[in-house]
């Protein structure tokens, strides 16, 4: 135990000394720093912190420090991130290499492999990006046809892959790949990892029905890729396809509890997000709002929260010891957090009345429009990383064991 | 605050889970149904949980309990509940004991906690006096003449009511808002006239005519017009315990019909490959482990004293009740006709959660509290 109390303090005095003053103040929705070759920081704090927390392994807090990670165990990974939270501290990082890649290349690259790839991961040196799904190849995944030959020393990829997320702002991108086309479907896959600054590698931003174009299509056309970046034996990439498809549901799962975490954090009468924003817009009396029904939604979304932030805790606690990845049963974080975050916003939209459908312009607020916005951004959340129905199929199939 | 049980729970979990399926599964209740015994549970097997020390759980040690802990009750109620099993428990060792531990003088604590561990006594809580629970408006008078008191009204719901020993009652002894008070009364007093209910789970209950029953101060269970406090204390602490219990039943009612989809057939196929059914299935299970998670954070919250106990308890049984409600009655349609019979079991878990949900609250009750308690 005083081993920990000598932890928080030490975590303490270098968070005070290292987190600059700028990072300590609330982030704006798109103030992330993501990192990569062509990233441009909002400010030099921004870069300050990053190199601070990525020098010391602590954007990667758990992961072996043998490749520049954290090495902190459950217990000090809870400390440094109640410190972390207690002054603000915007993340440092924000990546698909440390959400979704860098636990799988832990499960399933060679050693080589990750010396090359965990570091540059920990310190944002390279921003990554999802290559699975293509056009015919979305809920049923395993039926893609990106295909990729064997070259000498390389693989040539020819193919399309879509939905990868910012992939015009990324420099490499980690994909599946048909490898043995005569192989039934799911023993033909290959995990590859492909650098994009190269004439083979061409993409395009997809505009989504919110106007922004966080996603894109990837075309391969004759790519050149080392065979030194095969992860996992040839034609057994489903294997880590479905490792990594955990970490990111797990990750998308959290992004359910967005703003409304505060309905399971404020105590006493303190309101809750979904309640403070709908008080600026229906009447209230004494602080009770006034449209029953809008208030019952409000209350039965809250306490929705408040379960599901108790359920990913218990989880986390149920996993300290047992030492194992995210399960099958992340696709019940999956399921729930995107329905909910779904709900969330339609409420909020209810609650804004006219002002809640503002598409642009100075009528509206920007944080008005920002609701509107997102609340169509959400749509793609209980379809990304499996659809609902998939994580449905999940469940029934692994968890309950239903029968085929 | 931690969300998994310690080994000593977890012991006591497996302890109470072994004694409900061996000695009282459901054709244990059938049985006391069927048998129309008025008392709704059988003496034996009470006599048999106190052995176990369960009747004494939230009982200091210094009344021969073994203050082992809401969580520790919670999880043999949720046992009991996963097999319907009756039993005072809930009702003597839960409501009652709490009542009498938070307010009830050294005299009362001797004399009534220690029988209670022992298990030799039960008792009820009268407290509701309409169809919807509403702990704040309380009617029955209490008139007081000089030394005693004079009790007149009609108390409804009183779980247990039909054999306890002993009736704890609230009464209005003051036109102040706060002006209630509790008074323990034996069964036999004079003028109580205590009308058994037969409910559709078949659980022991009561309405309670007070024709000027009269009590002396020695009645009083604590301090004269002090009874507020005690009683939604009390009432959350009964919230708690009684979403563990739901948790048992529902859970119980899942795995039920989760064998039901695994073992029957219907167009050559097992009616759990369906795609319409397993989704539902999937669907339960997933609001079955937010329940789990609620239910243990009510129970820990009381035993390790977190300062948002009421949110917490308004959120266990508010989840409970409209959980217990869904997972029952999918459960029902996913059996079919055979779903409806009384020969099958899953309709006693739809009754038993429909009485349940209305005990102490619904789910609509507690959402309105849970509003209100956090400034909306």
């Amino acid at each position: 135990m005083s081993n920990l109390v000598t932890f928080r303090q030490e975590t303490r005095d270098w968070l005070e000394e290292n987190c600059p003053a700028e990072m300590r103040k609330p982030m704006s929705a798109d103030g992330a720093c993501w990192g990569g070759r062509n990233f441009k920081f909002s400010h030099p704090d921004q870069k300050l912190w990053l190199d601070r927390m990525g020098e010391k392994g602590w954007t990667a807090p758990t992961w072996p420090s043998e490749y520049g990670g954290g090495g902190l165990n459950y217990d000090e990974n809870k400390i440094l991130a109640e410190e972390l939270f207690k002054i603000g501290a915007r993340p440092a990082l924000a990546s698909f290499g440390l959400w979704m890649l860098g636990p799988a290349l832990l499960e399933y690259a060679s050693h080589e492999q990750k010396m090359e790839h965990i570091p540059k991961i920990i310190k944002g040196e390279i921003r990554w990006c999802q290559g699975y799904s293509e056009p015919g190849a979305g809920s049923d995944l395993a039926s893609l046809k990106t295909k990729a030959v064997e070259d000498g020393d390389n693989f040539i990829v020819n193919g399309q892959k879509v939905w990868t997320s910012y992939a015009d702002e990324c420099d490499m991108i980690f994909t599946l790949v048909r490898t043995g086309p005569q192989e039934p479907k799911h023993n033909g896959i290959s995990f590859l990892l492909i650098d994009m600054d190269q004439p083979g590698v061409e993409t395009k931003p997809i505009k989504l029905i919110s106007g922004k174009s966080p996603f894109c299509e990837t075309f391969f056309t004759d790519a050149v890729v080392p065979k030194a970046n095969l992860v996992h034996d040839l034609n057994k990439g489903w294997d880590v396809a479905k490792n990594l498809l955990q970490h990111e549901r797990k990750m998308l799962a959290s992004m359910g509890l967005g703003g409304s975490a505060a309905g399971s954090k404020g105590k006493g009468k303190s309101g809750s997000g979904l309640a403070n924003l709908t008080k600026k817009y229906v009447e209230s009396s004494e602080g009770k709002i006034s449209d029953e029904g809008l208030r019952q939604k409000i209350a039965k979304s809250d306490m929705d929260a408040h379960a599901f932030g108790l359920t990913l805790k218990r989880a986390s606690e149920e996993a300290k010891n047992s030492n194992h990845g995210p399960s099958a049963a992340t696709s019940i974080f999956k399921f729930f957090g995107s329905e909910h975050n779904k709900r969330r916003y339609e409420i909020m939209l209810e609650a804004m009345g006219t002002q809640g459908l503002g598409w642009e312009g100075g009528e509206f607020g920007p944080e008005e429009l920002a609701v509107t916005r997102e609340w169509l951004r959400t749509k793609a959340n209980s379809i990304e990383g499996g659809t609902s129905e998939v994580q449905l199929n999940v469940i029934s199939k692994r968890v309950l064991d239903l029968p085929q | 605050m931690t969300l998994t049980l310690s080994e000593e729970q977890s012991f006591l979990k497996d302890t109470a889970k072994k004694f409900a399926q061996e000695k009282t599964p459901t054709t244990h209740f059938r049985q006391i149904r069927d048998t129309e015994n008025p008392e709704c549970f059988d003496r034996n097997v009470w006599k048999e949980m106190a052995a176990q020390g369960w009747s004494g759980i939230l009982i200091p040690e210094k009344y021969g309990g073994s203050n082992f802990g809401l969580a520790g009750i919670g999880v043999v109620l949720e046992e009991l509940g996963r097999t319907l099993t009756p039993s005072p428990l809930f009702a003597t060792s839960v409501v009652c004991a709490t009542l009498i531990n938070k307010a009830g003088n050294e005299s009362q604590k001797k004399e009534y906690l220690t029988k209670i561990a022992s298990g030799d006594i039960t008792m009820a809580f009268a407290l509701e006096e309409g169809p919807r629970h509403q702990p704040s408006s309380i009617k029955l008078e209490a008139q007081k003449n000089k030394d005693t008191f004079v009790l007149n009204g009609k108390k409804n719901f009183v779980i247990d009511g039909g054999f306890a020993n002993y009736i704890i009652v609230a009464a209005k002894t003051s036109d102040k808002e706060d002006g209630s008070s509790l008074f323990i009364l034996d069964k036999n007093s004079k003028g109580l006239n205590i009308i058994p209910t037969v409910m559709v789970d078949h659980k022991n209950s009561a309405n309670i005519e007070f024709k000027n029953v009269v009590a002396s101060a020695e009645n009083i269970l604590g301090s004269e017009n002090s009874a507020k406090e005690t009683i939604d204390e009390t009432l959350d602490i009964a919230r708690a315990a009684l979403s563990a219990e739901m948790l048992g039943g529902a859970l119980e009612a899942f795995d039920i019909t989760l064998n039901y989809l695994k073992e029957r057939e219907q167009f050559g196929e097992k009616i759990g490959s369906f795609q319409a059914l397993q989704h539902r299935a999937a669907l339960m299970f997933t609001e079955l482990e937010l329940c789990k998670s609620c239910v243990i954070e009510a129970l820990t919250a009381f035993d390790e004293g977190s300062n948002d106990l009421q949110r917490i308890a308004s959120l266990a049984k508010s989840k409970m009740g409209e959980t217990f409600f869904n997972v029952s009655n999918e459960g029902v349609q996913m059996h079919g006709g055979v779903g409806v019979t009384d020969e099958y079991d899953i309709g006693l878990y739809m009754k038993r959660a429909r009485v349940a949900e209305q005990t102490f609250g619904n789910t609509e009750y507690h959402r309105n509290r849970y509003a209100e308690l956090t400034g909306y």
